[in-house]
């Protein structure tokens, strides 16, 4: 059925959510062209007079001419290390090459030298999580001195750190995941293992060198003077050490033959669903600013947003007259089936129930899921809780959690509490999650997290006979206040690579398109579920 | 009416005839050579015969096999198109002989017309003007230099049997005549086997002006003139008819004067009277003189069918079976103005040098006349005629069928081989040349910016670069998160290379760059427009990229491969080591040789197997470490080479 709107593009409401929404845009942009400018002026310019291609350029060079490319992390370390580390020093994203889906990661030369820090450990991890449940290939543009000495400890030691790089790679490639590495630069000690672990390796001459210790570290340990291209430069290791298999003259010839590589591999993607003609929704997706209150707190019906989405403005809800806060139902994207799961106001015993039941049968189907998060909650309250909103959202959580489909998640709004758990946040591994400009995500509001600090404070405050201003008691909560709107801003949790990656609401979308097609490069499992508590 | 003819003719004019035959209900067959087994006419006719070999000589000259091919076929009539065996009186005997019907004029009046001197004796006889000039059989030089005195200087010197200008000289001084009159005589002889020559008058402003004619053998009408005067080297480049200029006493003048050439020698089917006409004081009844009659249809023959509505090779098929004149005189209507362009596969800037390549594409604008023997993928070939079309504008003025020509010239892509087709569309656009001021030295005046071939502007590179990065159309195509970005696309055109970046921001939107320029692009139903406007119509096609920029000229650049960048193995290294242990067999250099990259040096006996050792690189040796005949392990060094650079 196709959806109706009630949106008046001419409003006032129209324009004024349209107006809000574009400045909160501007500031994620502002972000985003910060990232990709990487070091700065001087660092690119020193990068490009070696005759070297600047990193989004490699990634430009490497992808199908005209190709997407669904970049994760764009704004990744923001506000981090002092600004030191734009893109957390590496672009990630998907893109094609030669017509297949692959994961590219690109380290950024002109950011200190292209070393990881934490972040850049992170994003590295988060592409390869990606590229392992969606099985696809990985090709590492490799231009890195290895770790960040300086933030060694946040870098080396743990599970989920630098180590574990080449972990994935040799467990992606046991599953049959091909990785591909190309050495446009330094690629120092553990570094050197991205290549070495690569089923094909490409190194440029007089630029890419592998080695497990520089030319300055090999003087220190036993006095040899040696280049770094003597060393391990292309040529030594295309003819002496077959640490690489292919030499390349230049960045060009190095990417072209990466391309040639990823023609070889023989791959195609699984059958899985069934495709329909892509179709525009009814709806112009540009609207989305305008049906979208600017204010988080002002109730909107999600379906102006779905209207917008899904092809055709077409959209089977299931159960529409049961738990009515939460809308479910089926649609395609750019022609993919999806089960959407969306949020209108608070979740409900019911509306758990019905999000449990609409999950299972989606993975029943293998019909993926899209989450469309805008959850203050589940329902407090006696009421609630007596009858068990618990056990019902354990339920939803339940499914949530164990369903084997791809599930996508999207922040289009408040992402407080259990309701994140319920809509599939970070914690449930969703193959993706996005984040739109307005969103906010904390454990629970900054209004009602100073409130609840200022109760218990409060009480101890008159327990003890004394008494507590107003004004005192708004001075007190200013911090709470101050310090929850900072930490949900989708810029900062962005930065902790808390979600993937914020989007333009009016490419949400593609968005959704582009991570349902690269999801559905691996076959869908199974689902079993776990005991729901009845 | 025959029943089914043979068409003894290959390119555009064996089509042009087919699609009358056609038309009329008469069968076809084709001759061609080996070369042409896949050509055009060859798919239209009925029927096709292979008359041997590429080379003329022994195919579409070889009367023998084309009879024979019309004995066999059935065919009743040859049509000889032009051209080839078209004013070959002893094929006109054969053809007769064999109990065919040629479809032409007799091969009398072939003969009659074929000599030149002896046709203006004829014509002079007939009361045709001929220009002022000796066509005696006295060849001696001192006799000849008289009568050019006698002419008056500047004259010209023709050879007897010529055409095409060969053994052709202008001479505008008795002191220059004897020097002049050698070489055009070396220069007959070896073209025509006859050094014996005429001379003329040399008239200054000179226009071709050509009178078409059709006889049944007894009585003759004409079709009007067509102007011919653009030419370059005695070869047509665009006709037009009616002449500019032309008066109405002109015109009957003219008219009666070919007609009475034609009927002077019983002249059946199509023919050509050829005038040279004094343009310098305009068109005057008494300033034309007959230079040569032509006796076959001419290739320029479409503009007269342009102005008249009539179909020439229709009026030549009847004629032949036997019908009489289709029109009198009076009824033969004139209506507007049309022009023909002669597009050729052709190199102008290099001095008009024929070319050759196989069509990649091949496409004509629609509502306009163009006839070719050729389609997209077939072959110009160095073995005839590189004429690929001929682009005929009909308009109800001389200013509109012009517009109509320049702009049909500007929408004609042609790929895969260089063309006249930016020449002809400056021609066509060419000031003088609209206000009718044509006379035979135009083109040689203004060659330079006729045939100049600038670069293409920027919008037609970034046009190309973004056909070579070819995005995809849908949704998705140049989707990014936040900024676009940028993509490096490098092609060659001529030897250079184009390197622009390419920004795609979605779809239909992108940023190209080239050097300092930054050009906007935009895609709608029309294509790529650049900065607003679409700078051609771009196509791929032959592995390359075409961009049809109109009146500015084809561009074509061609996609460079990365991979194609040679690596050489082991590059870079100066020291030729044994690959494995084993006998040295030959060591083939010395210190201070200048070795070639691949060039053997030493030869190296191991595992029942002779290795040779070659130079990775051009160089000079530097040492040669090891002597033949010694065993030498794995890795030992056997020569050096001087470090690059240092060789100089």
């Amino acid at each position: 059925m196709r959806l109706r709107s009630a949106a008046l593009p001419a409003s006032d409401v129209f324009q004024a959510n349209r107006a809000a929404h574009l400045a909160a845009l501007r500031e994620i942009a502002e972000a985003a062209a910060l990232a990709a400018a990487g070091g700065g002026e001087a660092a690119r310019a020193r990068h490009v007079a070696r005759g070297k291609m600047l990193p989004r350029e490699r990634v430009a060079n490497l992808l199908d001419p005209g190709s997407p490319f669904l970049e994760i992390g764009a704004t990744a370390a923001h506000g981090l290390y002092d600004g030191a580390a734009p893109c957390a020093g590496a672009i990630a994203g998907i893109g094609r090459v030669e017509g297949l889906e692959v994961m590219v990661l690109a380290n950024d030369a002109t950011v200190k030298g292209g070393t990881y820090y934490p972040m850049t450990v992170k994003k590295h991890l988060r592409a390869q999580e990606i590229a392992a449940e969606c099985h696809l290939p990985c090709i590492y543009l490799v231009d890195s001195g290895g770790a960040n000495l300086p933030n060694q400890d946040e870098v080396f030691p743990d599970r989920d750190h630098f180590g574990r790089i080449f972990y994935n790679q040799a467990q992606m490639s046991a599953a049959g995941i091909p990785q591909i590495a190309v050495v446009m630069g330094s690629c120092t000690a553990g570094g050197a293992y991205v290549p070495a672990m690569s089923d094909v390796t490409v190194i440029v001459r007089d630029q890419g060198t592998i080695f497990l210790a520089g030319p300055p570290l090999v003087k220190a340990a036993t006095g040899e003077v040696v280049s770094a291209e003597d060393l391990g430069g292309g040529d030594v290791h295309t003819r002496l050490s077959g640490v690489a298999d292919y030499l390349a003259e230049d960045d060009a010839h190095a990417l072209a033959l990466a391309r040639r590589a990823v023609r070889h591999l023989n791959r195609d993607r699984p059958a899985t669903v069934r495709w329909e003609t892509p179709e525009d929704p009814a709806f112009d997706p540009q609207e989305i600013l305008g049906v979208v209150p600017a204010d988080l707190r002002t109730p909107y019906d999600i379906r102006e947003v779905i209207a917008r989405i899904v092809d055709g403005s077409r959209f089977d809800e299931f159960k529409p007259r049961f738990g009515e806060t939460l809308v479910t139902g089926f649609a395609h994207v750019m022609g993919c089936p999806v089960g959407i799961v969306a949020n209108n106001g608070v979740i409900f015993s019911e509306a758990a129930q019905k999000g449990a039941h609409f999950i299972e049968l989606c993975a029943q189907r293998g019909t993926p899921l899209v989450f469309l998060q805008n959850v203050t909650g589940f329902m407090v309250g006696r009421k609630y809780e007596n009858e068990g909103i618990a056990r019902h959202g354990a339920k939803m959580v339940t499914a949530v959690a164990t369903a084997a489909v791809p599930k996508i998640t999207m922040l289009v709004g408040g992402s407080f509490g259990a309701g994140n758990y319920g809509m599939a946040g970070r914690a449930y591994s969703p193959r993706f999650l996005w984040t739109w400009p307005n969103s906010r995500i904390s454990v629970m509001g900054g209004e009602q997290a100073a409130g609840v600090l200022a109760t218990v404070k409060r009480d101890a405050i008159e327990r003890a006979g004394g008494t507590w201003t107003p004004e005192d008691e708004a001075a007190f909560k200013r911090p709470t206040i101050e310090m929850f709107a900072e930490q949900s801003h989708p810029l900062y949790a962005s930065a902790r690579l808390w979600d993937d990656g914020i989007v333009d609401p009016r490419k949400s979308r593609v968005v959704l398109a582009l991570s349902l097609s690269a999801a559905l490069n691996a076959p869908i499992p199974e689902t079993r579920f776990g005991v729901f508590r009845m | 009416m025959f029943r089914k003819i043979l068409i003894a003719n290959r390119g555009e004019i064996a089509c042009r005839v087919i699609a009358t035959a056609r038309r009329l209900g008469i069968a076809t067959v084709a001759v061609h050579s080996t070369a042409d087994a896949r050509a055009a006419h060859v798919a239209l006719a009925d029927e096709a015969v292979a008359i041997g070999p590429p080379a003329p000589a022994d195919s579409y000259l070889r009367a023998d096999r084309i009879i024979e091919a019309a004995l066999q076929t059935g065919a009743e009539a040859i049509h000889p198109g032009y051209g080839f065996l078209s004013e070959n009186p002893d094929f006109v005997d054969a053809v007769e002989a064999a109990g065919l019907t040629f479809i032409g004029p007799s091969a009398d009046a072939i003969r009659a017309m074929g000599l030149k001197d002896a046709a203006k004796a004829l014509m002079e006889q007939a009361g045709v003007p001929v220009v002022p000039g000796y066509h005696g059989a006295n060849q001696d030089d001192a006799h000849l230099e008289g009568a050019a005195e006698a002419i008056g200087w500047p004259v010209l010197i023709k050879a007897v049997a010529g055409g095409g200008g060969k053994g052709m000289r202008k001479v505008a001084r008795p002191a220059d005549f004897a020097a002049a009159l050698a070489s055009a005589r070396s220069e007959a002889r070896a073209a025509f086997g006859n050094d014996a020559v005429l001379i003329e008058k040399l008239i200054e402003a000179p226009r071709h002006i050509e009178v078409q004619v059709f006889g049944d053998g007894t009585d003759a009408v004409h079709l009007f003139e067509r102007d011919c005067s653009l030419q370059r080297r005695h070869q047509k480049v665009i006709e037009e008819a009616p002449a500019p200029g032309m008066t109405p006493e002109m015109r009957a003048a003219m008219g009666e004067a070919a007609v009475r050439a034609a009927r002077a020698i019983g002249y059946r089917g199509a023919g050509t009277v050829e005038f040279i006409v004094d343009g310098s004081d305009g068109l005057r009844p008494d300033r034309f003189w007959f230079m040569e009659m032509n006796t076959r249809l001419q290739v320029e023959h479409p503009v007269t069918e342009a102005v008249t509505g009539l179909d020439l090779v229709e009026w030549q098929l009847r004629v032949a079976a036997g019908e009489g004149l289709p029109l009198t005189q009076d009824r033969i209507p004139l209506a507007g103005h049309a022009f023909e362009a002669r597009l050729y596969a052709e190199d102008v800037p290099a001095g008009f040098l024929p070319a050759t390549g196989t069509l990649a594409h091949l496409a004509f604008p629609p509502g306009i006349r163009a006839d070719t023997g050729v389609r997209t993928g077939d072959t110009i070939s160095p073995w005839y005629d590189p004429m690929i079309a001929k682009i005929v504008a009909h308009g109800p003025t001389r200013a509109v069928a012009l517009n109509r020509l320049a702009r049909a010239l500007d929408d004609t892509q042609v790929a895969g081989t260089t063309t006249n087709l930016a020449f002809l569309g400056r021609l066509a656009r060419h000031a003088g040349f609209a206000r009718g001021e044509v006379d035979t030295g135009l083109i040689e005046r203004d060659i330079e910016s006729l045939a100049e071939s600038p670069p293409p502007v920027r919008a037609v590179e970034a046009a190309a670069l973004l056909e070579a990065a070819s995005p995809p159309d849908g949704p998705l195509a140049g989707f990014t998160l936040w900024a676009p970005l940028r993509r490096a696309v490098t092609l060659g055109r001529d030897g250079d290379e184009v390197t622009g970046s390419l920004l795609f921001d979605g779809p239909d939107r992108a940023t190209v760059e080239i050097g300092e320029a930054v050009l906007e692009a935009r895609r709608d139903s029309g294509g790529w427009r650049i900065d607003g406007a679409l700078p051609g119509v771009v196509l791929r096609a032959g592995g390359a990229i075409h961009v049809f920029a109109g009146a500015q000229g084809t561009f074509s650049f061609t996609p460079v491969d990365p991979l194609d960048r040679a690596t050489a193995a082991g590059a870079g290294a100066d020291v030729i080591e044994a690959p494995m242990p084993g006998l040295l067999k030959a060591l083939t250099v010395a210190v201070g040789d200048r070795v070639a990259a691949g060039q053997p040096l030493a030869v190296l006996e191991a595992m029942k197997m002779e290795h040779t050792l070659a130079a990775p690189r051009e160089g000079v040796v530097a040492e040669v470490l090891a002597a033949p005949g010694a065993q030498v392990e794995a890795g030992v060094a056997l020569v050096r080479l001087q470090p690059e650079g240092d060789d100089a």
